[in-house]
């Protein structure tokens, strides 16, 4: 082999969860390690940021989690989530992320993080997730401290334009400058390519210039295409996204858990021409975000209001953003820029097909889409609405890894040197679906594997 | 002084504020503000005042937030909450004339706090001067009841009783008005239980625990160094109060009067809690000066600084005294001393000492509630 001077051992692509904990592992296992973080330092981290607990398995109560959750309730819930898409999950791959999900939460902890009691009261009860103390960006805060203490050399602002490898050891272009940086081994750990524009109106056509992006600008996904244009194996699916109902209002990137719209199921929620397009009592669990994302998403425009009268605001958690208010349904019409008599006769008809005996627990009759849930009049003023949009959380396509997080080919090689963790590798686990708390457990996960396999690579 | 249009711009900045922390709650496991506030659907003036002294201005939640500017929401939870707070001590002083005169924020609050120091120390320094015979106040004087040849032990117990009325008098109207400020009390909460949550919540700071790990006293790196020296000055402050009760008993009640040998009850309080003031003070003021400016109210710093400065006077007048009571020096230390304590007494409802009552009601309003749910 013939020898090239390399500026490190393990290069790390990305700052968020999964690339942090490949740049500890590594440098653990004695690899002399550079961290390129395309953000700023003050808006480091990724989506983990945004993120607040990991589901993680256990066999009994540990001082973070209480009761029990089994390897085999963590792959049901997988299975059941993964749904059609499960062609491109990896079972064998699947139960060894399940297994090591176990110990992830001491090694975490190990590396300074800190997270909630299990018994701490705040929290909602959960016997699957351990929730961080402060939130994805203390956790980050917690993993880039051990970083650099550990001696990783971070650098902020270093966007990779280009990652390349046929001339010996992986290397990546940097920054508009073009520096060559090449390492030993290098993991990707870039997360999506919800922030990249164009890319997504490849798949999503218009619809995607209304998308919200809750988390970082800098997922372009430029390494993730390099990769594949590399001869990785795609996973997942590219016209896939994480998404969820969003205020309409939300900044455009990096919005986070706040901007979600709590109260969908208890009003009513028409497109922009007032036409309701839902049974609005379908979901109202935990997974209505997700289901009210993928909705709105397919809506003309890629935009929906939540419509809703002052009785009925009573009932949910408000938007972080103002209601959009009018004393009649006419007027608050024309404030959404929807036909008044479209939206009044949607309205009417709606409350005339209310055979509620219950108010607040009633159901519609002769009336399409039926609301089978929480169907409650529409008839106290102020009338007020939020509009609503998709906020996509992260796309769903990937490369193919192996148990050691090396990016594999078709044929089920791997390519030399070049591993992958987080979110560019979620779908061998999750497929197109999403369970909550699980992308920071893979992040985790496979960023460990990433990091400790990179480096007994570069050091070999 | 601050107009209208300052106090509905900072009020409604904490709401924005607080809106934006009720949706994420990431930060539940910080301290008592973010359960207080998960358990209110909207925010409202009453409730600003309450989460504003509920907040120990730690600052874990400002460098766990994952919309800290350079965010476009730009929250700074501990900032604004600063400001409200400081607008809650103005708002509520006794008596009602001084409300929205009497100023709390930068240099003019400094202005008032010295010019009430000042005046008391003059008040003590002055007559001494013109009415003790200068040999005695610059001479050496030692043996028991060297004090009260200088300065009358009625005297000092009279002037400093009276200020001290006053302002536990203004304190307790203030405290009273603050309480109604944070509007009805959870009816039917336990009250003795509560009570006891909150005086162990202010005892122990637990909310300056940041859910057992310490807080960003200084940057993202998590310490207990302000809770340490917190403790250090109230129960040096303790101390000192305790040392000062025991030598009335030994006075009054004993015969035996001041000063007191070097390992007698009232000295050991007295020293132990003036070096813990020292400590506190000078501890606390150099966390304020290395501390992340970021989430810190630039506005109150001065407020802040001021009441450290005063206690570290008193505590070191005090251990000054002790030292050279037996020199020359005993006569101009004991004035300066008396003086100041008696200064701080003063300031006690004008200053930011007005923040340990308002805090520990705040805390007493949290527990109720939190027994109140059950």
């Amino acid at each position: 082999m013939t020898r090239v001077s390399c500026d490190c051992d393990v290069l790390v692509v990305g700052g968020g969860n999964a690339a942090l904990c490949a740049a500890i592992a590594a440098r653990r296992a004695g690899a002399s390690v550079l961290l390129l973080e395309a953000a700023s330092k003050s808006l480091r981290g990724g989506n983990a940021r945004h993120s607040r607990n990991m589901r993680v398995m256990h066999g009994a109560p540990t001082p973070w989690v209480r009761g029990c959750y089994p390897a085999d309730d963590y792959h049901a819930d997988l299975q059941r989530m993964a749904g059609a898409a499960v062609n491109s999950v990896d079972d064998g791959l699947a139960r060894l992320f399940i297994d090591a999900s176990a110990d992830i939460v001491d090694w975490l902890v190990g590396n300074g993080v800190r997270f909630h009691r299990g018994t701490d009261e705040v929290l909602p009860y959960s016997r699957k997730t351990a929730f961080f103390l402060g939130g994805g960006k203390a956790l980050i805060n917690a993993l880039y401290a051990t970083a650099e203490a550990l001696g990783v050399v971070v650098r902020y602002g270093s966007a990779v334009r280009a990652l390349h490898r046929r001339d010996g050891p992986p290397a990546v272009i940097v920054g508009d400058a073009g520096i060559a940086v090449r390492a030993r081994a290098l993991v990707v750990a870039s997360g999506g390519f919800q922030a990249d524009l164009g890319w997504l109106r490849q798949q999503w056509g218009g619809a995607a210039g209304e998308f919200t992006i809750r988390g970082t600008p800098h997922a372009t996904g430029v390494p993730l295409k390099a990769l594949l244009e590399d001869g990785a194996d795609p996973v997942g699916a590219a016209d896939r996204c994480h998404m969820v109902a969003v205020d309409g209002r939300a900044p455009p990137f990096d919005g986070g858990i706040v901007t979600r719209l709590d109260g969908l199921p208890h009003g009513i929620v028409v497109d922009r021409d007032g036409r309701r397009f839902a049974d609005e009592g379908a979901v109202v669990g935990p997974s209505r975000y997700t289901a009210w994302g993928e909705l709105v998403a397919r809506c003309p425009g890629a935009v929906a209001f939540s419509v809703f009268d002052s009785a009925i605001a009573e009932r949910f958690r408000p938007s972080i953003f103002p209601a959009i208010q009018a004393d009649s349904v006419g007027g608050l019409a024309s404030a959404l820029g929807i036909g008044p008599p479209a939206l009044g006769s949607t309205v009417a008809a709606f409350n005339a097909a209310l055979n509620a005996t219950v108010a607040g627990g009633g159901t519609t009759a002769g009336v399409h889409p039926p609301k089978t849930r929480l169907a409650a009049p529409i008839t106290v003023p102020p009338f007020g609405a939020y509009p609503v949009r998709a906020g996509v959380t992260s796309t769903c396509l990937g490369v193919r890894v192996d148990g050691r997080a090396r990016v594999l080919r078709p044929d089920g090689t791997a390519i030399d040197g070049v591993h992958a963790a987080g979110v560019i590798m979620a779908p061998n686990i999750l497929g197109t679906g999403y369970l909550a708390g699980s992308a920071m457990t893979i992040g985790a996960v496979f960023g460990r594997i990433a990091g400790r396999e990179a480096a007994a690579h570069a050091l070999r | 002084m601050p107009c209208a249009d300052d106090t509905q711009r900072i009020a409604a900045e904490a709401r924005r504020a607080l809106d934006i922390c009720n949706a994420c709650q990431f930060c539940d496991g910080y301290c008592a503000v973010f359960p207080a506030l998960k358990s209110r659907r909207l925010v409202s003036a009453q409730d600003l005042t309450f989460l504003s002294n509920l907040c120990h201005n730690c600052r874990s939640c400002y460098h766990a937030c994952q919309y800290a500017p350079p965010h476009a929401f730009d929250l700074n939870l501990p900032k604004s909450l600063s400001l409200v707070r400081q607008q809650s001590y103005r708002d509520h002083v006794w008596p009602p004339l001084l409300r929205g005169r009497l100023p709390h924020v930068g240099w003019p609050a400094v202005a008032v706090m010295a010019s009430i120091v000042l005046s008391a120390v003059a008040l003590v320094v002055v007559p001494a001067l013109l009415l003790v015979p200068p040999e005695m106040l610059f001479g050496r004087q030692s043996g028991p009841g060297a004090f009260y040849r200088l300065v009358p032990w009625r005297v000092i117990a009279g002037v400093a009783g009276v200020v001290m009325l006053w302002s536990l008098l203004a304190i307790g109207f203030s405290v009273a008005s603050f309480w109604r400020g944070m509007g009805p009390a959870p009816a039917g909460a336990p009250r003795l239980p509560a009570l006891r949550d909150a005086l162990s919540d202010a005892a122990t700071l637990r909310n300056l625990g940041g859910g057992g790990v310490g807080c960003n006293d200084r940057d993202e790196g998590f310490s207990q160094a302000r809770r340490r020296f917190h403790h250090a000055l109230f129960y040096g402050v303790t101390l000192c109060f305790a040392s000062t009760c025991v030598a009335t008993v030994y006075d009054h009640l004993l015969g035996w009067p001041a000063p007191y040998p070097l390992t007698s009850l009232p000295v050991l309080f007295g020293s132990l809690g003036g070096v813990g003031m020292v400590i506190g003070t000078a501890g606390l003021a150099s966390l304020k000066l290395h501390a992340d400016p970021a989430p810190v109210a630039a506005s109150l710093t001065g407020a802040d600084c001021s009441l450290l400065a005063l206690l570290f006077l008193v505590a070191v007048s005090g251990l000054g005294l002790l030292a050279l009571r037996e020199t020359a020096a005993m006569g101009p230390l004991l004035l300066v001393h008396l003086g100041l304590v008696l200064g701080w007494f003063a300031t006690l409802p004008y200053s930011k000492s007005l923040h340990a009552p308002f805090r520990f009601a705040a805390l007493l309003r949290a527990a109720m509630e939190r027994r109140g749910r059950g």
